[in-house]
């Protein structure tokens, strides 16, 4: 079972973090902090597996970001190893060719796409295509759904001033004051 | 050139490829990646929190503005900052009916929340709505939180329709479903112990991602209870034959291997079922070998599906051909340069090896390799491999190596597992005692106070016993070797504690035994390290029994004792002590000096810490004393019960229960003595006790043989001088129990002191002085029942001891791999002892402090210490018991119900199993052709760009920085494609 899972880039910051096992915040810290000590000077042509506590972290770097998973002892190493991989593959495609800004700024997507992948510890879908295709569903979704949320704003705002303009589906009234 | 830069940023903003959030939030996360420290990052944070806090509460904030604040909530706790103060907003946003606001607010409630939080009950409500969703997005939305928020008291609520989702039409809201109860399964077996059925059914729904799911909870199942799905392994082994046949849809390839992650849960679970069971294990022969012969051994995927080849084949019944295979496949891990390779290797090694030890010969290098990798992990790997192929012929290489390794590492975590590696290896294949000595000294000397205080006490244990042979010189030679050995040792600075320990125990009982060192010579040994290592109490108590033996063995010896000055002057500095456990040994010491050979000979006995204790429960010796005095005219004694007709208390005070509850804590308050009792006291008590004092006695010593031939001689300690009077006084009244009582609680702990546990034990002997001046001083016995019930308790103790122990030894002489279970059962011992013996104590504490009533005295008196230790150790020696005794019937009851009772319901008989199994090939090939349709129209939004696209990278990066984002020197890669 996948105890957590944790991106860091390599200065320690936290791009991502989901636990599947309830801990304290404080313990979350040292967690974090213990897991980035020990992946980060790792020669590369260490193995991938380090001995963390009474579990093991598999971790793998793109670039510079460490994903890592915390699995139990008698997980499948490579395995996860490859589940790691997949993951940024998914991402990648998402994305179309996935940069750390990507997950800095969509990290809420990233954690939704991490929902889709695994599930309360455990891998519940391993087919790249049926992931994407279900967050495209849910991208369309979100993008509609923001228009009618936009249009019912402008509308507010529009009869707040009480002026008349027609709601506007365009884009402008996206961006923020 | 301004304007053009605004319209560009407004346009990625707005655009889905931008990032849909407003400036201030992208301002937030940029300021954060470009901070240049840890505080300034905080600063940031705690201004954003601070923001937050007010915004968050305004009035009539638009909905898509909640969301990003929301968002922004999320991203703060991302950053270890504490959010609390919106967790409500992100529960109300669950509450929506914007099917992205509703999903936004489950995902920050997941994130935010544990299962256990108070706000968890305003959510159940709205994910029961939202699981009756017509919206299947929403219903995984639901079933994403149920499988973090949903705890076991909340089980209950959801259950139903989760299990109704099973038979949702989309596959995603099944996959989820399943996922949800193997969720409950963890947290509570027995919630969905009735509904297991339906994960069997589940393994041959029609869509392979359901069926994949399936595999979790199965597999959880089969490792706890194999037999009841053994009908399962031949479906098991059709599906993993068709998804090594490439009959999955293309989807779930992986690397142009066929679904590898279904292939290997299901080797898992073949392991499982196959294991110790000849006629399942046939089943799997084939397709685990048409796997290994399939199986693309070029990418890492395809070596993990190996690896699980080799782990199932390890585990099912030996079948020689895959044998060969998983060799073969272990030799080319091996060879590999690539770490992960090699270490999986070793890993596989170490499962193969003990269905064929010859196997590692041939890898012998490669192993060595492993172990001289800087790569720490694969490191202890190969320590894992040689710790399970050691033998008595490579011990020695392998312990050596070892130890090594343990100077090497700052890992007190792994150092302490090595070193009791370390300690088990050395002890069951040790070649001979100066080798084994040598080790356990480096052992303990590198490892020191990481080692379990157990392993100390288990060497001294086999210092004293010798290996079981009936050789008693090879005994005494091991006994020599390790004191010389100490000796040498002994001048190192900073030894650890325990090793200390060892050390001045070893010294005490058998320094001068072969009489190679003088007895000065040993005795000005254990002064200094009691005076090196003065701040350690434990160690100093060692060391001061240590010489109390010495000269005792001296004077049993009839050489004349000579006392150091630098040993005189630390017994004088001890008896001023603030530690009265110190005290106490000075003190005795002292006494014990003064002694004659006879009642040194009994006390201590040289060589006996081996010897069991008999302990003389009824107090025989006595009998002859107690029919003189009632000759006398004395009154006779009546249990206390009868004296005090109270039944409660009476039966409190019943011997039996006494005996059980002796062990653990006390809870209640002692009783408030009876006023009764001070009315009752004899006053002749006070003339005798005056008399006890200065008492310095051979007469007594030459009085009791006749009366008391065996245990009388404890009494002969320093206590046992002042106590006679104190017998004959009080033997008749209510005191004299007591402290007779207490008198031989004394013999008992005084000679399992001489056994293993020297310190512990001593300690009675001085509260027995302190007891009795006390008592010279003060006629009235206020404590008395306190101390019947020490008594009670120390009888109690101490002859579950000699049981304990006595099987403890035969388990020893059986075999040293029993030793750990002798061990727990000789450290009770110890403590049981220590228990009874700390209780004198209570009777301790000065006169004014009993003014206050007995509730304060007991809870302050005993040193918590081993008390602790001593439930700890009960604990773990029930623990096997619990186990088999509870557990294990719990889930068998379990499991024995459910299949049963669903083939029995009539709805599935036995024979739709097998069905199911036939059913799951067109099933699954029906589904792969449909996904397969289905895979041609719908690619669009999957639509795959391979490798890197620069034009892409190129946009993107002109994007970002007209938004104003610009790279920041500390983190040069942000830019960079992950792959790339």
């Amino acid at each position: 079972m996948i105890r957590f899972i944790l991106l860091q880039n390599r200065q320690g910051k936290t791009r991502l973090a989901k636990y599947y096992v309830p801990l304290e915040d404080s313990e979350k810290h040292k967690v974090e902090y213990e897991v980035h000590r020990l992946v980060v000077n790792r020669d590369s042509k260490f193995t991938n597996f380090v001995e963390f506590r009474t579990h093991k972290v598999i971790y793998r770097r793109y670039a510079g970001l460490f994903f890592s998973l915390c699995v139990d002892i008698t997980d499948n190493e490579l395995a996860y190893l490859e589940c790691i991989h997949l993951f940024v593959e998914i991402l990648d495609h998402f994305f179309s060719n996935v940069c750390e800004l990507d997950l800095v700024f969509n990290f809420h997507k990233v954690y939704l796409i991490l929902d889709e992948f695994i599930l309360a510890g455990e891998l519940q879908e391993t087919s790249k295509r049926a992931i994407i295709e279900r967050m495209g569903e849910l991208e369309k979704l979100e993008l509609k759904s923001q228009a009618i949320l936009s249009a019912k704003l402008t509308r507010r705002t529009v009869e707040s001033r009480s002026q008349f303009r027609l709601p506007s589906p365009s884009l402008s009234p996206l961006v923020a004051a | 050139m301004e304007q053009l830069k605004t319209i560009g940023r407004e346009l990625a903003m707005g655009s889905q490829g931008g990032f849909g959030q407003s400036k201030e939030f992208l301002d937030l996360v940029k300021s954060i990646g470009e901070a240049r420290s840890k505080a300034e990052e905080d600063r940031i944070v705690l201004r954003e929190i601070e923001s937050l806090k007010r915004r968050i509460v305004e009035p009539g904030i638009p909905k898509r503005k909640m969301k990003e604040y929301i968002i922004r909530l999320v991203y703060v706790e991302m950053l270890g900052h504490d959010a609390s103060f919106g967790y409500i907003h992100a529960v109300k946003m669950t509450h929506d009916d914007n099917l992205v606001l509703k999903r936004t607010g489950y995902l920050a409630v997941t994130l935010f929340l544990n299962e256990d939080h108070d706000l968890i009950i305003l959510i159940v409500n709205t994910i029961q709505k939202d699981l009756k969703s017509d919206n299947y997005l929403i219903v995984c939305a639901a079933l994403n939180a149920v499988c973090k928020l949903i705890n076991e008291e909340t089980i209950p609520a959801v259950l139903p329709q989760v299990v109704e989702l099973l038979g949702h039409s989309k596959e995603a809201v099944r996959k989820k479903a399943i996922m949800a109860l193997h969720r409950f399964y963890h947290k509570s077996p027995s919630s969905v112990s009735h509904l297991l059925s339906n994960f069997r059914k589940k393994l041959c729904d029609s869509d392979p991602g359901v069926m994949g799911a399936t595999l979790c909870p199965l597999f959880d199942l089969i490792t706890n209870d194999a037999n009841s799905y053994k009908d399962l392994v031949v479906s098991f082994v059709s599906i993993l034959k068709q998804v090594a046949e490439h009959r999955l849809p293309k989807a779930y390839d992986y690397h142009q291997l066929p679904a590898p992650f279904i292939q290997i849960r299901l080797l898992k679970i073949l392991a499982l079922l196959g294991s110790g069971d000849k006629q399942a294990s046939e089943h799997m022969y084939t397709v685990v070998g048409d796997i290994f012969r399939k199986c693309d051994s070029s990418s890492n995927i395809g070596n993990a599906v190996l690896y699980e080849c080799i782990c199932c084949v390890s585990s099912i019944h030996l079948n020689p051909k895959l044998l060969e295979a998983a060799a073969d496949v272990i030799a080319r891990f091996l060879k590999s340069d690539s770490h992960n390779l090699k270490y999986m290797g070793i890993d596989a090694l170490g499962r193969l090896i003990k269905l064929s030890p010859e196997i590692a010969e041939q890898h012998q290098l490669a192993v060595i390799d492993c172990l001289e990798d800087p790569d720490d992990t694969l490191k202890r790997k190969t320590f894992e491999l040689l710790y399970k192929m050691t033998k008595s012929s490579n011990v020695e290489v392998i312990v050596d190596r070892m130890i090594d390794y343990m100077i090497s590492i700052n890992d007190n975590h792994y150092k302490t597992e090595i070193a009791s590696r370390c300690v088990e290896l050395a002890e069951q294949f040790a070649p001979s005692n100066h080798w084994f000595i040598q080790t356990m000294n480096k052992v303990f000397e590198h490892a020191g106070d990481l080692v379990n205080i157990k392993v100390a006490h288990n060497l001294m244990r086999l210092i004293a016993e010798g290996f079981g042979e009936d050789d008693d010189t090879a005994d005494s030679q091991l006994r020599s070797s390790a004191v010389e050995s100490y000796l040498h040792i002994i001048g190192e600075p900073k030894l650890p504690s325990v090793f200390l320990q060892v050390i001045c125990w070893v010294l005490g009982e058998y320094g001068t035994a072969d009489g190679k060192f003088s007895a000065s010579y040993i005795t000005g040994k254990l002064c200094d390290v009691a005076e090196s290592y003065s701040s350690d109490e434990t160690v100093k108590g060692y060391a001061v029994t240590a010489l109390m033996k010495i000269y005792a063995f001296e004077i049993a010896a009839g050489r004349k004792l000579d006392i150091l000055p630098e040993c005189q002057s630390l017994i004088e500095e001890l008896s001023a002590s603030h530690s009265t456990d110190l005290q106490q040994r000075a003190y005795e010491l002292q006494a014990v000096i003064g002694l004659d050979v006879r009642a040194i000979g009994s006390i201590m006995p040289s060589d006996a810490s081996c010897e069991d204790i008999e302990v003389d429960k009824s107090l025989s010796f006595l009998n002859g004393y107690v029919e003189k005095s009632l000759e006398k005219g004395a009154q006779p004694y009546i249990p206390e019960n009868e004296r005090f007709g109270m039944v409660n208390i009476s039966n409190f005070r019943n011997q039996d229960q006494l005996e059980v509850t002796s062990h653990g804590l006390r809870f209640e308050a002692y009783e408030l003595p009876k006023p009764s009792v001070q009315s009752r006291t004899p006053p002749i008590s006070v003339a005798s006790s005056t008399e006890l004092v200065p008492v310095p006695e051979p007469s007594y010593y030459r009085e009791t043989p006749q009366t008391a031939p065996v245990p009388s001689s404890s009494d002969t300690g320093p206590s046992g001088l002042k106590l006679r009077l104190d017998g004959v006084q009080k033997k008749w009244g209510r005191p004299t129990y007591s402290s007779s009582s207490a008198s031989t609680s004394n013999s008992s702990s005084l000679k399992v002191v001489n056994g293993a546990t020297q310190v512990d034990g001593v300690s009675s002997g001085n509260s027995k002085t302190h007891e009795t001046s006390y008592d010279s001083r003060r006629p009235q016995v206020e404590i008395s029942e306190e101390k019947q019930k020490l008594a009670a308790s120390l009888f109690g103790g101490s002859s579950k001891t000699e049981r304990r122990s006595s099987t403890g030894h035969k388990v020893a002489k059986a075999s040293s791999h029993a030793s750990e279970k002798l061990h727990t059962s000789k450290s009770t011992t110890i403590y049981s002892t220590d228990n009874a013996v700390e209780k004198p104590n209570l009777v301790q504490p000065p006169p004014d402090l009993l003014d206050l009533g007995e509730p304060i005295v007991a809870s302050s008196a005993p040193s918590v210490d081993p008390f602790r230790q001593l439930e700890g150790l009960l604990d773990s020696a029930q623990d096997p018991g619990t186990f088999g005794g509870t557990k294990a019937p719990d889930f068998m009851a379990l499991y024995a119900e459910t299949p049963a009772g669903g083939r029995s319901a009539g709805v599935a008989p036995p024979l739709s199993l097998n069905r199911d199994g036939d059913n799951l090939i067109p099933g699954l090939s029906n589904a792969s052709s449909n996904t397969v349709h289905g895979g041609t129209t719908v690619t669009n939004p999957s639509q795959i760009s391979k490798g890197p696209n620069v034009k892409e990278a190129l946009e993107k990066d002109a994007l970002v920085r007209q938004m104003g984002v610009t790279p920041s020197g500390q983190n040069p890669n942000l830019f960079k494609d992950l792959f790339g």
